[in-house]
């Protein structure tokens, strides 16, 4: 299974993803550095929110908590896609998901 | 043919510590293009992982190790990052340029950056060298103390910090009896207002623990050898089979030190510049172990400063220097309460109570000659994301807007930008 990650530069990157692992250490074990993720997946600090283009197959998310909700509306990048990308854990559902890392708040 | 004399390695720029500081450093170097050999140099056996989950999720058995790693194993080989693990660096040569290890090897360096953290405090009192007093700093500390859980039911924790009472928290939802022990007449004494002290006090009694302030320890009693109790100075003696030590660290910086390297008074951390370098030639020191000039003369222990010189650390290296100017932040998780907090409330004159009546949670601004200095937010995450901006600009706002529930922080960033 694998994703595409866009990168802050526009580049699109095909990674392979780690079932049961999220999003997050799937992107920065590939060796892209642009989250910072500085909490570890704790939902304290919104270092790593990306946009979720497009999920395949009509698939759907998993809704966010409350806590994610807050940290992500209150962001000057949120859009209605935007997600932490600690929350989101790889499985079969999230096979070939693109998504774009937001700007940096 | 090796001597003990003999540099057998050599570094283009060699990490001494194996944390989130060290780890983040190497990370930096090559992002920013450092094309040179990097060694990492840590003296736990494993790779670095999050070290905040070990009073957390770890401790609770809620997430394997795998899972805390910061990067996979084989991330750093395929970097080109030596990984030296299980081995201690001793002393500092800065003419040579070297580093001699505890099991007499060196290495040699271009570049050295101290990344070391610090090492917990030890109890001084009789008693303290019974099996079963513990500390939390690291993954083998943690892994101990899992392994004698099924066995305890009474703990003690000894210290009313953020580490000890993530602990607590975790070991009284694992349905142990705990007591907490604080020297001070509140809990977080030294990071937050009695409103945050009084709050947080509150919910771990009303969780069922035994929290006993303005106390200290005079001896930790034991039974063939092992711990048994704990005899508090007004002479109750508190039934425990484990103690776990949370009362600080000691910066691991005497190599740096004896090497010549200027620090703090009192020998509180390495002194550095805004990018993160020592008085000692092409040697940095980032993290929990460093001071910066340019800051509050303290030392700031938390994930995001380690980070943030970090790569302050690798860019300068790599010849892209960017100073750094730090807001600090910290989170704390006890129970099912989250605490976010922004900048230093050191020194504060005033604090500003922002506390929704029908809410969870509240936020408590501090305030220094009237301007926003800090801001603690317990589940109150929006507070935390829109008022990092007041917090950042040290805006001076009206007390009575701060604490009206009914004004987002957002708008009043907004008027005030
Ligand atoms: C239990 C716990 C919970 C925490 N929770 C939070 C939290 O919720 N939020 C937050 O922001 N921060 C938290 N912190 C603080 C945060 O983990 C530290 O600020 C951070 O780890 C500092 O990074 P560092 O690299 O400077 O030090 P460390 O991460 O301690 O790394 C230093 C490493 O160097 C090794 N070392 C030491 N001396 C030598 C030597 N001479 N040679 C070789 N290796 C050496 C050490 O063993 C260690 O592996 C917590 C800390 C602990 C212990
Ligand atoms: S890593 Fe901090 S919120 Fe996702």
């Amino acid at each position: 299974m694998h994703f595409t990650v866009t990168t802050r530069d526009g580049v699109a990157h095909t990674v392979e993803g780690r079932e049961g692992t999220s999003l997050m250490q799937n992107i920065r074990n590939a060796g892209i550095e642009e989250l910072q993720a500085i909490c570890g997946g704790s939902i304290s600090c919104a270092t790593c929110h990306v946009y979720i283009d497009a999920l395949p197959g009509g698939a759907e998310l998993p809704p966010a908590s409350r806590d994610e909700g807050d940290l992500l509306d209150a962001s000057d990048y949120f859009e209605d896609n935007s997600r932490l990308s600690c929350q989101l854990i790889f499985g079969p559902q999230l096979d070939r998901v693109r998504v774009t890392i937001a700007p940096e708040d | 043919m090796t001597s003990a004399h003999s540099t057998i390695e050599h570094f283009d720029c060699l990490v001494v510590g194996g944390g989130h500081a060290g780890a983040e450093t190497v990370i930096a170097l090559r992002q920013a293009g450092f094309e040179g050999g990097i060694g990492l140099l840590g003296d736990e056996p494993v790779p670095p992982y999050e070290r905040p989950a070990l009073s957390k999720d770890y401790l609770a058995g809620k997430q394997d190790f795998e899972r805390l790693l910061l990067r996979p194993s084989e991330f750093w080989t395929k970097h080109g990052v030596t990984l030296r693990l299980g081995r201690r660096g001793e002393a500092v040569d800065p003419e040579a340029r070297t580093v001699t290890c505890d099991d007499h090897t060196t290495i040699g360096y271009g570049v050295l950056v101290w990344a070391a953290g610090g090492r917990p405090r030890a109890l001084t009192c009789p008693g303290n060298d019974l099996d079963g007093v513990r500390t939390l700093r690291n993954k083998a500390d943690c892994d101990r103390l899992i392994a004698v859980l099924p066995r305890s039911h009474h703990l003690a924790v000894i210290g009313g910090g953020y580490i000890g009472l993530e602990a607590a928290a975790v070991l009284r939802e694992l349905g142990k009896e705990v007591t907490i022990i604080e020297t001070l007449d509140r809990v977080l004494a030294r990071v937050a207002a009695e409103p945050v002290s009084r709050f947080f006090e509150a919910e771990h009694r009303s969780r069922g623990v035994d929290l006993r302030l303005g106390t200290g320890v005079t001896e930790i009693l034991g039974r063939e050898g092992a711990v048994s109790g704990v005899r508090l100075t007004d002479d109750t003696v508190i039934r425990a089979d484990q103690v776990i030590v949370g009362i600080g660290i000691e910066p691991a910086i005497q190599p740096l030190l004896r090497a010549g390297a200027e620090v703090a008074s009192g020998g509180t951390g390495v002194l550095v510049d805004d990018l993160c370098r020592t008085t000692l030639a092409d040697v940095y020191c980032v993290g929990d172990c460093a001071v910066m000039r340019s800051g509050p003369g303290v030392r700031i222990e938390s994930r995001q400063n380690a980070s943030e010189q970090a790569r302050t650390a690798g860019k300068a290296i790599s010849g892209h220097p960017q100073p750094l100017r730090l807001v600090p932040w910290f989170w704390s998780h006890q129970y099912d309460l989250r605490l976010q907090t922004i900048g230093l409330s050191l020194g504060h004159d005033q604090t500003v109570l922002r506390s929704d009546p029908g809410g969870r949670g509240f936020s408590l601004f501090y305030l220094k000659n009237g301007a926003v200095i800090a801001l603690d937010c317990i589940n109150a995450t929006r507070d935390y994301v829109q008022g990092r901006k007041l917090v950042e600009a040290g805006a001076h706002i009206d007390p009575a807007l701060l604490s009206d529930v009914r004004t987002p922080l957002k708008e009043i960033a907004a008027a005030t930008a």
